[in-house]
């Protein structure tokens, strides 16, 4: 009987050991697996939709991300008398980006140098990692890099956790883009976050294939894109060239079952937002989203569009998609074009960039997609010198050229946007990929036609649901009812409510 | 004095020995065991934390998708459990034969998927179960001259892929188990059934199979917990944790995306003890009807 006693005991504790081992692995191996979003393309997380930007730089290194795998890349830059300041990311060119200007800080601010230690972790290390220090109250680094899909996660613990930045941004604001600066806003209104990149939503067009097809010259192509305003105007176009290219297995855009992209857009052009913001409660059944999920019905039954392959263009199906000239236009935000650089490298000299065409005439034509707000926290020793060093860094001139020559980004400080240097300088690689320059695109826009989607608590859920179920629903059937659909998707979002 | 009799007492050993595993097993596995269990009654936030009762268990008996995570983690399991237990041994059984030549090459072929990590050979995997017509899966639907198929967004084609992964992956460590089993199997026994003129379908049902039991009951335990914790597999090959109407979504997947895509750590424990239970029910099942715990003779 004790025998039996003991057995059953010894199994029960093999059971435990072995389940607790498999929890285990599949933590490091979720771990990994985030990693590989930082590598891979981490439009990947179509979970948080929101979350593109990871890949945006990370995407050219993909070895580095590896290696950070292995080992922890540390580096440390600037000079050793300094104040010592510890700074964690997920993606390496993010810590170089501080290395560089810690060092141009000690030249303008010799008495008061830093030394600036950067680590880079894989993606899901960091942020549980920062969580769990803030949570804790001690190990947190003075700044942190954080993902705009985790960010509610870390500015829910608001002062208490994190340095409020007003002050240090205070000399920038004025020409911030008031859309990035508020994503990054706590839910008492402090600003916690600083913004790398407006991520501003365009319009891509393959000029080439289309003058190809059309039998009329580039700019005339370019000619007809500057007219479409309306994405009547944009159908228009798309049926001219069908008509002239006669092939079935060509389309003119291909609409996303696993990103919600077009949504966003969508709604930024008529000024709403399905998370409700802080305030809340989410409600999914909006206008601008009826409006441009039945557009996009109309588009698959009229073969005017097809379904991203693998749920949408980041991935490497969609890129092949792009290559093979499936597609010939597709609304993306800006840092999408380290895409082409860096996987469609062939397509160069082919595509243009115009402004997103809109339901009604004067409304918003962009939205900010993706995103890294840069934090500093309460744990840090020298809060106003870290915050004061982080803002400059991010928002300056100096920050501002360095983040667009290293980095590629379409910077949020629009006193940039102008200046010919910066803009329209040939030797930058998107410059002289694409046909005209990103940042006229940009000052076309104008910073305040950029709408923005809040991140908040409940967005997570309203990605998921979306790419899980709702998008595929409609999309996948173009017959079936969206008024159905959104139902159930904002039954499932009240649930979480 | 006192030292050296501690140190040579034959009572004590023992405990000196396993004392390490005790340790670590303690602080790594029984600690957060407990504080999984307790913080599956609790609701935890940014700046504080609240016992909420069993609120966590009645949602998740409401909660659809667990249920959906539920069925396809019980679902891979079971596939796994069908696939991964006669082939293995079939092979094993083939490689102790002396039919198959060049043994050294097959068990290396059948085992290297072992040593690939499952974020690259899932990611390989995507990319074959493609929807896009350059896809591997699709080039050969294609040259059998179906169309295209949309592999990862239906449901049965997506467990197929898992199921695929699974296989190739776990074939050969399986049939290294099966084959340590069967050189434990004394020959004599064999030469006996020969002497009885017994063929060799009657060798395998009546002597090798009864005698492979433990093996099969270790290899049937194992695969169930690795059934019911897949993850990574399905992470990979549907890069990120959403897969189309959740075909993909499993327990563990769904303990990932509470716990940290929606930092709901009370919720993520309430799934993670739902899990254990589940699996310890199972397995304690299968062993009792095995008769692992039937007084030794």
């Amino acid at each position: 009987m004790k025998k039996k006693l003991v057995s059953i005991l010894l199994c029960a504790a093999m059971t435990a050991t072995l389940l607790a081992g498999c929890g285990s692995s599949a933590d490091t191996a979720a771990d990994s697996g985030a990693a590989e979003e930082t590598t891979e393309a981490a439009a990947e997380e179509t979970t948080e939709a929101a979350a593109e930007e990871t890949t945006e730089a990370a995407a050219d290194e993909t070895e580095e991300a590896v290696a950070a795998e292995e080992e922890i890349p540390t580096s440390t830059f600037g000079d050793a008398n300094g104040t010592h300041l510890e700074m964690w990311t997920f993606v390496e060119l993010h810590g170089q980006h501080y290395g560089k200007m810690a060092e141009i800080w000690n030249e303008q601010n010799p008495d008061r140098t830093i030394e600036i230690t950067c680590t880079t972790y894989p993606y899901g290390d960091m942020h549980t990692k920062l969580l769990t220090s803030l949570e804790a109250g001690t190990g947190a680094p003075d700044i942190c890099d954080v993902e705009v899909g985790q960010y509610p996660n870390v500015v829910a613990g608001l002062d208490q956790w994190l340095v409020p930045l007003d002050d240090a941004a205070s000399p920038y604001m004025a020409t911030m883009v008031p859309a990035r600066m508020q994503t990054y806003q706590g839910e008492d209104g402090h600003y916690y976050g600083a913004p790398y990149h407006v991520g501003a939503t365009a319009m891509y067009y393959n000029v080439a294939a289309m003058s190809e097809a059309m039998g009329i010259s580039q700019d005339e192509v370019i000619a007809k894109i500057d007219a479409v305003v309306t994405w009547d105007d944009y159908v228009a176009l798309g049926e001219e060239y069908k008509t002239a290219i006669a092939d079935d297995s060509k389309y003119w855009t291909s609409v996303d079952t696993g990103g919600v992209d077009w949504l966003w857009i969508a709604m930024a052009e008529y000024g709403e937002d399905w998370t409700g913001g802080f305030e809340g409660p989410a409600n999914v059944q909006l206008d601008s989203v009826k409006n441009m999920l039945s557009m996009q019905q109309e588009w698959l039954k009229s073969g005017l569009a097809q379904i991203s392959p693998d749920g949408h263009v980041d991935l490497e199906a969609g890129f092949q998609n792009i290559m093979d000239h499936n597609i010939v236009s597709f609304p993306k935000a800006l840092w999408y074009m380290s895409r082409f650089t860096n996987y469609m490298p062939e397509e160069s000299g082919n595509w243009y960039i115009a402004k997103c065409p809109v339901f009604e005439v004067g409304q918003k034509c962009s939205v900010g997609i993706g995103g890294t707000g840069t934090v500093v926290t309460q744990q840090s020793e020298a809060k106003e010198l870290a915050a004061e060093f982080l803002c400059w860094a991010k928002m300056s001139d100096e920050g501002e050229q360095n983040i667009w020559d290293t980095l590629g980004f379409d910077v949020c400080n629009t006193a940039q946007w102008g200046v010919d240097a910066f803009a329209h300088d040939d030797n930058n690689q998107f410059n002289q990929y694409f046909i005209n320059y990103p940042y006229d695109v940009l000052n076309e826009i104008g910073m305040d036609n950029i709408g923005k989607i809040s991140v908040v608590a409940i967005s997570p859920t309203i990605n998921e649901y979306a790419c899980t179920t709702t998008l595929n629903e409609v999309l996948e059937d173009p017959d079936y009812s969206i008024d159905d659909a959104l139902q159930e998707f904002q039954d499932a979002v009240d649930l979480e409510q | 004095m006192k030292t050296k009799n501690f140190l040579y007492s034959q009572k004590v050993a023992p405990y000196v020995f396993v004392l390490p595993f005790i340790l670590s097993f303690a602080v790594f596995w029984v600690y957060p065991l407990i504080t999984a269990f307790t913080m599956s009654f609790q609701k935890i936030t940014a700046t504080k934390t609240a016992w909420v009762g069993i609120a966590n268990y009645t949602k998740l008996l409401k909660d659809k998708v667990f249920l959906i995570a539920v069925a396809n983690s019980a679902k891979y399991m079971f596939f796994t459990l069908v696939l991964l237990i006669p082939f293995p041994m079939i092979f094993a059984v083939l490689m102790d034969s002396n039919i198959v030549k060049a043994k050294g090459v097959w068990k290396a072929i059948l085992y290297m998927p072992a040593l690939t990590s499952v974020v690259i050979s899932g990611t390989l995997f995507r990319l074959m179960f493609t929807e896009y017509k350059t896809g591997q899966m699709n080039l050969i639907s294609q040259a059998l001259g179906f169309g295209t198929y949309k592999w990862l967004k239906n449901g049965w084609s997506g467990m197929l892929a898992l199921l695929v992964l699974a296989c190739w992956r776990w074939t050969g460590v399986n049939m290294l188990y099966f084959l340590s089993g069967l050189k434990a199997i004394d020959t004599s026994l064999y030469e006996a059934a020969d002497i009885d003129g017994a063929t060799p379908i009657q060798k395998f049902f009546r002597v090798t199979l009864p005698l492979l039991k433990p093996t099969t009951i270790y290899v049937l335990t194992i695969s169930v917990y690795a059934g019911l914790a897949m993850f990574l597999e399905s992470y990979m090959l549907w890069a990120g944790n959403s897969s189309p109407n959740n075909i993909g979504l499993t327990i563990v997947g769904y303990l990932y995306k509470r716990g940290i895509e929606k930092n709901d750590m009370g919720y993520a424990c309430a799934v993670g003890v739902v899990l254990l239970i589940v699996a310890l029910i199972i397995n304690f099942a299968q062993l009792i009807m095995n008769g692992t715990f039937k007084k030794e003779d």
